[in-house]
């Protein structure tokens, strides 16, 4: 015996160390995982952050009504299409004289946004009495000076290898002198739609977009998966062939790619049901399709963790067995049930690849109105708008996925004080 | 009237069905002086349905089938030699039609201004017809359901029965998505067949599909040779296995059999986060943050590394997928009793030991379920590949160059610039098809394993 | 109406263990023993001796504490979370919950055998070598044959199952099983056998052969059995000892205990008063 004792200790250092080595893997790839979620999470924000402020210029402008080709009488239609761009330009080039070369004459003219003029336009469309008079304006900056008052044109670079020239400088700095460049919360992100200037793009076409499908989403894939999983659950007869062929549809189509139900939806909701593509509803129909497999199987597992005994104390009352059903056993799962749905909604909101199959991936600078309307989804916008070389882009595709991630944590935030709330210990 | 008018005035019928049903009910019970089977709810209910739903099932089919009946009506109607253009191109002239009965335009040609004028005519047409025979439908159905109220009728139970009907129907939805994605997969795919041989699409190693589409070419076989995509859909999605198969299934073991019940709850729910980030969110990070990084990292080790190399969408990719393999692992490893691990300390062995030799083999079969399932996941994956991976067809096996995938080719061929041509739909429909069949046998074989090698605890 | 107030026959004084807990040439030995789940105790002051090559019983009703005790002796408990414990345990004469000392080199040394046989789901050539392979106790693969041979013939399943060892263990019937589990506790030469409940899983025949293998085994090893039933502890056992809701009430010459207990609340349980 003490012979056993004496092998068993000669092996034993080398056990501990092994088991000191495997536990230190264990811990290693947890970290490493969270250390992964960390910098994107890290990558994103501070990529983001900077999005939500941005850079206005003050312009003294004259609004000279020779310019704007008006005359002493002028109508609604001819202040709305007079050319305002004019009178700006002549600002810029009142306000930095000297200025030669057509080159330098167009950079001049970018250093505003072509939002300015429209500004402008409104303004003088509210206020007419200004016709004539010098107004300073706050106007948004083209993307290239929000940019460099955000840091990111470094000086030290050649000429060459910068956005912005040198003679381009020359002009911020006086500008900055002046105090004349500001940066204030970027609230036209979230009231602008899509635009090709970056200065001027912002999410509210996404966001709504994304809202009107989630209603359709949701209108549609709630009642009808909450339906199906209470009969398969409640109602269903085991053993019976059709059944069976349900149940292992349900589990297949869970996990089915989600880029072959946009080919489902491509070729049957568009080809041959005519739905107009890129709409709320053809994203709607294609996500409740993808959802449906989600809801229900969450749905089931509510249901079946209501214990039978309420059934049994119904049934013995002399309910029906729809009466059991839909006034008992429902509500005690509703809890599970809405759960499963928020948790269902969570992951289509943030779908794109179907969505792209239907035909999302338009450039669509409208706010849509209804569910027949062109639009586009957030996480759509974050994918078109990342493909954009322009840095005001990568920043703004950044704060959307802010914004998105903000959804899908206040979803889920929901969806875990719901299950906390109402769980009931049977 | 408008679809939105139809379905209001459907459900105010629906509304006012109810409340008469109910009050007819009522009042036949007083007059005959019987009693209701039902409570006169039910009676209601009844009505309601039988005034609204099947004219709301006319409704929807009508309005799915009408557009392409339209279509088919103008086509014949259209002069021969247009009609036998080729699909493509036929279907270019029809959206032209279309987009010309909208507009007020003067330009193009007599036939196509004659053809948008008769697509009017057809819709209008098309919509009193769908409208009249709504409402027929739904007032019809009132009528003869309010006639056949009886007291005695079991009322109830017909609305059960109904709901019931409705319940299986819901249900059935899944089976028929089956089938509308097989159907649909399939029937492309065999088109696309007709013109492109299986075995050049199957193992031709050329994929160029700008290439086929010219005006002179016939069947462009050659250029649709899809083993590059294949390779390259493998390649990522192994590099992805090799980084989500040891830190989910180290995570797993060692949340569910070491660590603190605190920390389990904290850092469970945090690697579940990892699996609720949309993917777009994570292509974005890898194109943004991860490729340049490996590029970088490469250069400074002299390794030429492309900057959208099956490297960085791989890394990506497996992160994303650890939750997969670690939840479903941990789950397994959790279901192996307490007598194993009882059995295995009380002989010696330590912690790991007995991990690696008695609980791992207990659950392997779960384990490898959920790497296939994981795996299955992988190469069902869009938006990771196709914001990280490039699209250059190349076969190859080295992780550091860039490849495309599958779904990044379906995606492209289907957001193209270039106009609606079918050729390349119907390539895309042709991967698709590969694509489900794959997930499909993945996940076949991942139920298989579980069913027959689990364990069984009694 | 029913009656729950106390019932007498619960309501007798336990003070202090009565009988011969101690022996000379004790191989374990237990002072002052107090066992804790969290907040709960589940054993109060426990003071026993197990004696060298015997075996003794631990009987007593359902959550008496039994079994804890006896996971005590080759630190199961350390396993259970919240679980923790005061007092002395010695093997030899050493503290076997001294911080120096090894759970790992104890269980080697204090092998257990459970009420539900677990054999690990590998083949029966496998489970019996499991330990004897991680501890390296066997040179060759030679030398783990003849162990592995060894021990099954020991536990007497080797005729029964010597044309399939390379079958799973988990095929075998309820009783093989547990003679497998002891198979494989054997073959690493443990000093002490630790059986919980060994045969209550089991129907009367493979239960009888177990017994026998007890009583063979007790030659070489020392046994400690927790058991439900008085008529096995009486059938194997030189030792009783009684535990009652945690507490020690009596240890001593298993005939003693099962003709002429000393303290009542022995004499009511055996007599089936209560249990």
């Amino acid at each position: 015996m003490i012979k056993n004792t004496e092998k068993i200790k000669i092996k034993l250092q080398k056990r501990y160390a092994k088991e000191r080595r495997f536990k230190l893997y264990g811990i290693s790839a947890i970290v490493i995982s969270i250390a992964f979620l960390l910098s994107l999470l890290v990558n994103i924000s501070v990529t983001g952050l900077p999005a939500f402020q941005q850079t206005y210029v003050k312009i003294d402008i004259n609004i000279d009504s020779e310019l704007l080709n008006l005359n002493h009488q002028y109508s609604e239609q001819e202040l709305f299409r007079a050319d305002y761009s004019q009178v700006i330009k002549q600002s810029l080039k009142d306000f930095f004289p000297g200025v030669e070369g057509r080159k330098q004459k167009r950079a001049l003219r970018q250093l505003v946004s072509k939002s300015a003029a429209y500004q402008l336009r409104d303004l003088v469309i509210a206020k007419p009495h200004v016709i004539n008079t010098r107004q300073s304006l706050w106007v948004l900056a083209r993307d290239d000076v929000d940019v460099f008052m955000k840091g990111g044109i470094d000086r030290s670079l050649p000429e060459s290898d910068r956005r912005l020239k040198d003679f381009q400088l020359v002009w911020v700095d006086k500008l900055l002198a002046e105090n004349r460049l500001e940066k204030r919360f970027n609230i036209g992100f979230f009231t602008e739609g899509d635009s090709r200037e970056p200065e001027q793009a912002g999410i509210k076409g996404a966001m709504v977009g994304s809202l009107l499908t989630m209603l359709v989403t949701m209108l549609l894939s709630f009642p009808i998966g909450v339906s199906a999983a209470i009969y398969l659950e409640e109602f269903a007869p085991k053993n019976n062939k059709w059944v069976d062929l349900i149940e292992i549809n349900i589990n297949n189509l869970a996990a089915v790619p989600s880029i072959v139900f946009g080919l489902l939806g491509l070729a049957v909701f568009i080809g041959l049901f005519g739905v107009p593509r890129s709409v709320p509803l053809i994203g709607g129909l294609v996500l409740t399709l993808m959802t449906l497999p989600t809801i229900i199987i969450t749905s089931r597992a509510a249901l079946k963790a209501v214990p039978p005994s309420i059934r049994e104390a119904a049934l013995g009352l002399g309910a029906s067995r729809v009466q059991t059903t839909f006034h008992h056993v429902v509500p005690a799962a509703m809890p599970g049930i809405l759960t499963g749905t928020i948790i269902g909604m969570a992951q289509a909101l943030g779908e794109t690849a179907p969505l792209l199959m239907i035909g999302m991936v338009a450039f669509v600078a409208d706010v849509p109105q209804g569910i027949t309307d062109p639009s586009t989804v957030l996480p759509v916008q974050i994918y078109l708008w990342s493909d954009s070389p322009e840095r005001a882009f990568t920043e703004r595709t950044s704060a959307a996925i802010m914004v998105l991630l903000g959804f899908l944590i206040v979803m889920n935030f929901l969806a875990v004080i719901m299950r906390k709330k109402f769980e009931k210990k049977w | 009237m408008t679809f939105g008018a139809i379905i209001t005035a459907l459900l105010a019928l629906l509304l006012f069905g109810y409340f008469i049903g109910r009050k007819r009910s009522i009042v036949l019970s007083k007059k005959r002086g019987q009693k209701l089977h039902s409570l006169p709810q039910y009676y209601g209910y009844l009505i309601a349905f039988w005034s609204s739903v099947p004219a709301l099932l006319m409704l929807l089919f009508w309005a799915a089938l009408e557009s392409s009946f339209i279509t088919s009506v103008i086509v014949s109607e259209l002069p021969i030699q247009l009609q036998q253009l080729s699909t493509d191109k036929l279907g270019l002239f029809i959206n032209e039609i279309i987009n010309l009965s909208n507009s007020s335009s003067v330009i193009g040609d007599e036939v196509k201004h004659q053809a948008a004028i008769r697509y009017n005519e057809l819709i209008e047409f098309s919509a009193s017809i769908k409208a009249a025979l709504v409402f027929i439908l739904a007032f019809v159905g009132m009528f003869i359901a309010l006639a056949l109220i009886k007291p005695e009728m079991k009322a109830r139970n017909w609305v059960e029965k109904l709901i019931r009907g409705a319940m299986i129907a819901c249900a059935s939805i899944a089976v028929f998505t089956t089938i509308g994605i097989i159907f649909s997969v399939i029937f492309e795919s065999i088109i696309f067949f007709k013109t492109v041989n299986v075995f050049d699409f199957l193992f031709g190693t050329h994929w160029s599909p700008q290439e086929a589409i010219r005006e002179d070419q016939v069947g462009g076989s050659g250029s649709f040779g899809a083993l590059p995509l294949f390779v390259g859909t493998l390649l990522i999605s192994l590099i992805a296995l090799l980084i989500a198969v040891p830190l989910g299934l180290m995570s797993a073991i060692y949340l569910s059999e070491y660590s603190s019940p605190r920390f389990r709850s904290f850092a469970k729910p945090v690697l579940e986060m990892l699996a609720g980030i949309p993917t777009v969110v994570y292509g974005f990070f890898a194109a943004l943050t991860v490729a340049p990084f490996i590029r970088d990292l490469g250069e400074s080790l002299n390794l030429s590394l492309s900057s959208e190399s099956a490297l960085a969408a791989g890394i990506v990719m497996g992160v994303m997928i650890i939750p997969f393999v670690s939840s479903l692992s941990d789950d397994v490893i959790s279901a192996v009793p307490q007598s194993m691990r009882d059995g295995s300390y009380a002989m010696g062995a330590t912690k790991s030991e007995t991990i690696k030799l008695v609980i791992i083999p207990a659950a392997l079969a779960g384990i490898v379920s959920s790497v296939l399932l994981a795996a299955s996941r992988a190469i069902g994956e869009t938006m990771i590949v196709v914001m990280a991976a490039g699209l250059s067809a190349n076969l190859t096996f080295n992780p550091l160059e860039a490849v495309t995938t599958v779904t990044v080719q379906m995606v492209t061929l289907l957001t193209g610039d270039q106009e609606f041509d079918s050729a390349k739909t119907l390539a895309a429909f042709a991967l698709g098809l590969g694509l489900f069949l794959t997930t499909l046998v993945l996940n076949i074989i991942s139920l298989y394993i579980v069913r027959k090698y689990r364990e069984q605890y009694d | 109406m029913i009656n729950i107030e106390k019932r007498e026959e619960f309501d007798i004084e336990i003070n202090g263990t009565v009988g011969k807990p101690f022996v000379d040439s004790a191989k374990f030995s237990a002072r002052n023993v107090d066992v804790f789940y969290g907040d709960e105790q589940a054993i109060f002051d426990a003071n026993i001796d197990i004696g060298k090559n015997q075996i003794i019983a631990m009987i007593g009703p359902s959550g008496c504490g039994k079994s804890t005790f006896l996971r005590c002796l080759n630190r199961m408990n350390d396993t259970i979370q919240g679980c923790h414990m005061r007092g002395e345990i010695t093997l030899d004469g050493e503290d076997i919950y001294h911080k120096q000392q090894d759970p790992v080199l104890l269980r080697a040394r204090v092998g257990m055998v459970f009420q539900k046989p677990n054999p690990f789901p590998k083949s029966i050539y496998d489970n019996v070598a499991y330990g004897a392979k991680l501890h390296g106790l066997a040179a060759s693969k030679i030398e783990l044959d003849e162990l592995v041979e060894k021990s099954l013939i020991r536990a007497g399943l080797f005729k029964e199952v010597k044309d399939s060892l390379h079958k799973p263990g988990t095929g075998l019937s309820g009783g093989q099983q547990q003679r497998l589990c002891i198979a494989r506790t054997i073959a690493i030469d443990p000093e002490v056998i630790l059986m919980d409940e060994p045969t209550s899983a089991l129907d009367p025949i493979a239960t009888a052969v177990i017994e026998e293998l007890m009583i063979d085994l007790s030659k070489k090893y020392t046994i400690a059995i927790v058991t439900h039933s008085m008529q096995q502890a009486a059938r194997v056992s030189q030792r009783t000892a009684y535990f009652h809701m945690g507490q020690l009430v009596e240890v001593n010459d298993t005939n003693t205990v099962f003709t002429n207990p000393e303290h009542q609340l022995t004499e009511n349980y055996i007599t089936g008063r209560f249990g």
